[in-house]
């Protein structure tokens, strides 16, 4: 009797999968699924956030189009998609085979260290590269130095420089992170395939392309997945670097989205960009990992 | 030649470091600048007069928040997830994925205005619940990973000694997968620490101003005070720094492992 009784509490019920998933999914549905939908549906009406709000169809879509500061915004993310994720991709993947190729020693300090910028808050990121750009700054007074005066210029404040500025910093901060993650693929590359190769007569760049990039191609998928993500989220950056000035000349679509619903009151059009951002995202990661299975197969 | 090629890569990484840093401990002001070279004095007038002890006071109460919801709601479900089988799992499984992707920008708008009317801005519930939803939908895929990766055999012979799920996955899965809910923990603390937008927005008065977001609001009304701000910003930085140092290679794995692969 007490065996049948204590066989069922065993086994739990065909319930207990969800009632252990019931709280996550209370939260999480609560506070991500219901506002998700809450922004597809308020992207449809024109409401500054406290009279009545009215409906408009898809107008809100279709003004992000006419609207010339939106289409800059989103020009600047793909403009960041370079910065942040094609450059230290590049970079990466030559550091990375340097560095598996050759045996050199304190690898695990350099780790340490080109990995720091992705623990640090991208807040305390901005405050020291504004440091750096500053009309005093770092780069002005080495440019000085070198007797390169002519170049010096507030970089953040310069129409022309704030963009590829902004750009650099996520540069500095997604090539670590790249690196070391294609460094542990490549570090699983079997040696014979690199004796073999050099058998054949293969140079070094011969090497780096027909074994290196094809074989770590799984973690340049996700690479680039991160970082195309993370420069599509950029916010805190231009929040506290150029606020998306001079002009609208470093604005991004998550920096509009705080704008338009929090300063401008068009709560509307506000949703409306983000949900466009969300779908972009999406699709660009779909892409990117669609492209990568077909090469793989 | 590769030392080079390290030597120069390191110093481009450190130097804005470095720069924050130096710039932390030099003179606030001209009268301060007879007295020394070195400041470390200004780390107490940020800590005070900066507020930022306030500040970090608030950081930490919204992560232990946030970490220890996440955690636990993490492991309930990834336990289900990654053990059961039940109808709707891998649906149910995608719905949670979709929230690693879901940019914070998309859920911050009708979130506001809505907690808003249910006047729950501005309290610690506003700033720190969003994040443990975020959470949680990266806990809950890190930890289906754990347990799907955990020997059968374990479970089976646990579940004939007549342990009940929540006995085995609290007395064996969780001690065996200390390494794993390190990570998470790591990771979500650093997530939580440095996270801007959410606490920007849910905290409009300002009553539950985080570290990032203080720092934020000090650059924009001194423009002069660099040496304290420099102090703040390492004061910010601090906590998840020294986090790191200890735990690197929770972090590194982590951030490696935790791209969603599939």
């Amino acid at each position: 009797m007490a065996g049948a009784v204590r066989r069922t509490s065993t086994a739990g019920n065909r319930w207990t999968p969800y009632l252990f998933i019931l709280p996550a999914f209370l939260v999480y549905g609560a506070v991500v699924l219901y506002p998700l939908a809450r922004s597809v549906h308020l992207s449809l009406f024109d409401w500054d956030g406290l009279t009545l709000a009215t409906f408009v169809g898809a107008d809100n879509y279709v003004a992000i189009l006419g609207d010339d500061r939106l289409i800059a915004a989103f020009g600047h993310a793909f403009v960041f998609i370079f910065f942040y994720a094609v450059l230290p991709v590049s970079i990466g993947l030559v550091m990375a085979t340097l560095l598996t190729r050759s045996r050199v020693r304190g690898l695990s300090v350099f780790r340490t260290i080109i990995f720091l910028p992705q623990v640090i808050a991208m807040v305390v990121v901005a405050v020291a590269w504004r440091q750096v750009y500053a009309p005093d700054g770092v780069l002005n007074t080495a440019l000085r130095t070198v007797g390169l005066d002519s170049l010096t210029r507030a970089w953040l404040g310069d129409y022309a420089f704030s963009l590829p500025a902004v750009g650099i910093i996520g540069t500095w901060v997604s090539t670590g992170l790249v690196t070391v993650l294609l460094m542990a693929g490549m570090a699983r590359i079997p040696v014979e395939q690199f004796e073999s190769a050099r058998l054949d007569g293969a140079g070094p760049i011969r090497e780096f392309f027909s074994i290196i990039v094809p074989a770590v191609r799984a973690e340049t998928t996700v690479a680039l997945t991160l970082t195309v993500v993370a420069s599509l989220k950029t916010f805190d950056l231009i929040y506290v670097t150029t606020g998306g000035g001079p002009g609208s000349s470093t604005t991004v679509p998550s920096y509009e989205v705080y704008r338009r619903a929090f300063e401008l009151g068009q709560v509307g059009s506000a949703a409306a960009v983000g949900v466009t951002l969300t779908v972009i995202i999406f699709l660009i990661s779909l892409v990117i990992n669609r492209a990568s299975d077909r090469a793989t197969s | 030649m590769n030392y080079v090629i390290l030597a120069v890569v390191a110093i481009a990484v450190l130097a804005p470091i470095l720069t924050i840093v130096v710039a932390a401990f030099s003179p606030a002001s001209a009268s301060a600048a007879r007295e020394g070279a070195f400041h470390p004095g200004n780390f107490a007038v940020a800590w005070e007069e900066g507020r930022f002890g306030q500040y970090m006071g608030t950081s930490v109460l919204v992560a232990v928040i946030v970490v220890t919801l996440s955690v636990a709601l993490s492991l309930l479900s990834g336990y289900a997830f990654g053990t059961m089988t039940f109808r709707g799992s891998q649906t149910l499984f995608y719905l949670f994925l979709i929230g690693i992707m879901v940019p914070s920008e998309a859920i911050v708008v009708p979130l506001f205005f809505d907690l808003r009317s249910l006047g729950l801005t501005d309290t610690v519930w506003a700033v720190a619940l969003p994040q443990v939803a975020q959470s949680i939908a990266f806990g809950t895929y890190w930890m289906r990973a754990y347990f799907r990766g955990v020997n059968r055999s374990i479970i089976e012979a646990a579940r004939l000694d007549g342990a009940s799920p929540k006995r085995i996955l609290w007395s064996i899965l969780i001690p065996m997968g200390r390494p794993a809910i390190t990570t998470m923990v790591v990771l979500m603390f650093m997530w939580t620490w440095n996270e801007f937008l959410i606490p920007l927005v849910m905290s409009p008065t300002g009553e539950f101003r985080t570290a990032p977001l203080g720092l934020a609001l000090f650059q924009g009304q001194y423009t002069q005070g660099t040496a304290l701000l420099a102090a703040g910003a390492v004061l910010v930085a601090l906590p998840v720094v020294i986090v790191y140092v200890f735990l690197q290679r929770y972090f590194i794995r982590g951030m490696l492992d935790g791209a969603v692969k599939e």
